[in-house]
């Protein structure tokens, strides 16, 4: 019943704020697509293919990560610090695993979203673009991991400052070193090594994969997962001691 | 019954909580009186398991209070000095959200939101956001928020501060009407007239200690019915007196204006500790 109370409040204020958050999540996205997509790479091909197709699951990478880290970091921060709200689900008899499962299950379906305003986009331009059941759980677990990270963020970090500079210092290198805008074989093999331990990378790497084996394809998901398994757990263990 | 057995609550080297011990019966209203950093809140989130305890033990109707316990949980209603409400959300929705988190039936939670709405007398501004209501209004909400799952047990930290004299008024009022429903109550306050007018015992805490506990008149009536006022060599002096006719005659004496009123808390507090409760 608490899973459900959180995800009914988080539907009330995604209702009361449905138009600012879906021309808010639809922004970055159109200027990417605009000042990446067409404008740099008009013209551009990247293994064979034109790179507005290799762009759009950057993208979708891209802001289904920040749409879950900062609705949920956000949203948990402001809570726990400024409005007090968390101290209400604090003293209520709900399980803080059970919260921390809401919350972070409602920052996954805002991120998902987030990425389906996107591929809306792609038809409205008319982009060929497949989309598989591989892709969407790749998506999905993209959502988990960073909404997962968002809520630890939000739980363990005691300001809004420090969050920006969080954002800063972790999701934005993510956002441009991750492959999204361009293949990792550009990058310095010193740099490539550290950049394949992100999570980010992952996701980009899993939704532009044209490969049947099944091994290769079991890679991204599971580091994915993982991922999302560790942020979970450091959440609900601070979330648990929270003051 | 609430039972608080040699609660310390430090932070590093600061002792904020000092081995309070306190007991509260069932349907009593009981006021913590003091200063700012006297501890009144810490003491009340202790008891909401929102802050833990560094040494010690609360007990709630005989079961030790854990943040894990949901029975426990299940009894308490906590109203914060701060209104921890959702202003994205209507009154109403703060409600059902509320009632929902306590996993009451749908028809319950309905019902008691109607009641609830209608005794704090928002049921015409149900449906308007929490964040377009006054302080008084929102004070209500509050309270009609965490009385929504019946509690037995109902903390106010500081229920009536920075509400204007009218919504005060108003609020002990309402409180007056749990009161006679026999809900146990701890109140916090720094209001002496709220704790005279609402308490059935008193607390009166310092320094994270309590330093005096007795009925609001056995209280007064430690340091006297009477306070003689008079100003002289650049301060207020006050004395205390058993009777108003003591009083008088001690008055006869003194030069200049002089004041007779009756003892009020914050007068046993001035005496107890040397500072005022407003500080």
């Amino acid at each position: 019943m608490g899973f459900v109370s959180i995800l009914w409040q988080e539907y009330i204020l995604f209702k009361r704020k449905f138009w600012s958050i879906t021309i808010g999540s639809m922004i970055a996205p159109v200027l990417y697509l605009i000042a990446f997509g067409w404008g740099l790479g008009g013209g551009m091909r990247i293994n064979g293919k034109d790179y507005i197709n290799f762009v759009i699951p950057g993208i979708i990478a891209l802001s289904t990560m920040t749409v879950s880290f900062n609705t949920i970091g956000n949203s948990i921060n402001i809570s726990r610090i400024y409005d007090k709200t968390f101290e209400q689900f604090m003293v209520a008899p709900i399980n803080m695993f059970v919260y921390a499962a809401g919350k972070i299950f409602a920052g996954t379906l805002r991120g998902m979203y987030s990425g389906l305003l996107i591929l809306f986009l792609t038809l409205i331009f008319k982009i060929g673009m497949q989309i598989s059941a591989y892709f969407i759980l790749l998506m999905i677990l993209n959502c988990l991991v960073f909404s997962a990270m968002g809520f630890t963020a939000g739980i363990i970090i005691n300001s809004h400052a420090d969050m920006a500079k969080f954002s800063n210092f972790v999701i934005t290198p993510m956002a441009f070193l991750c492959g999204t805008f361009f293949p990792l074989e550009k990058m310095p093999e010193s740099l490539k090594v550290f950049i394949l331990l992100l999570p980010l990378t992952h996701t980009t790497l899993g939704l532009r994969s044209n490969s049947e084996d099944l091994v290769t394809l079991a890679v991204h998901p599971l580091i994915l997962f993982s991922n999302f398994l560790v942020f979970f757990l450091i959440g609900v263990r601070y979330c648990k001691k929270a003051e | 019954m609430i039972k608080i057995q040699n609660v310390t609550k430090e932070y590093g080297s600061i002792t904020v909580v000092d081995h309070l011990n306190l007991e509260i019966s069932h349907g009593e209203f009981f006021g913590l009186l003091g200063p700012n950093g006297a501890g009144k809140t810490t003491t009340v989130r202790m008891i909401s398991t929102l802050t833990p305890l560094t040494s010690g033990s609360i007990w709630i109707d005989g079961k030790n209070m854990d943040r894990n316990l949901s029975d426990v949980k299940i009894k308490i209603g906590v109203v914060p000095q701060y209104n921890n409400l959702e202003g994205e959300m209507t009154a109403w929705e703060n409600l059902e959200l509320h009632g929902r988190l306590y996993n009451m039936p749908k028809a319950i939670r309905r019902k008691r939101i109607a009641e609830l709405l209608e005794f704090t007398e928002l049921t015409e501004r149900a449906h308007d956001l929490a964040k377009k209501f006054s302080g008084g209004m929102k004070r209500k909400l509050m309270i009609a928020k965490n009385l929504m799952h019946n509690p037995t047990i109902l903390l106010l930290d500081e229920p009536t501060v920075g509400l204007d004299p009218v919504a005060r008024k108003k609020m002990w009022d309402l409180l007056k009407v749990l009161k006679t429903k026999g809900l146990t109550v701890l109140l916090t306050t720094h209001y002496i007239e709220e704790a005279e007018v609402l308490c059935d015992r008193v607390g009166l805490m310092n320094g994270g200690k309590l330093v005096e506990l007795d009925t609001p008149e056995k209280l007064k009536a430690k340091v006297g019915e009477c306070v003689l006022e008079y100003f002289t060599k650049g301060v207020t002096q006050s004395e205390f007196f058993a009777t108003r006719k003591d009083a008088l005659n001690r008055a006869a004496s003194i030069e200049g204006n002089v004041n007779i009123r009756s003892s009020n808390l914050e007068d046993v507090f001035i005496k107890l500790t040397n500072r005022s409760v407003n500080e």
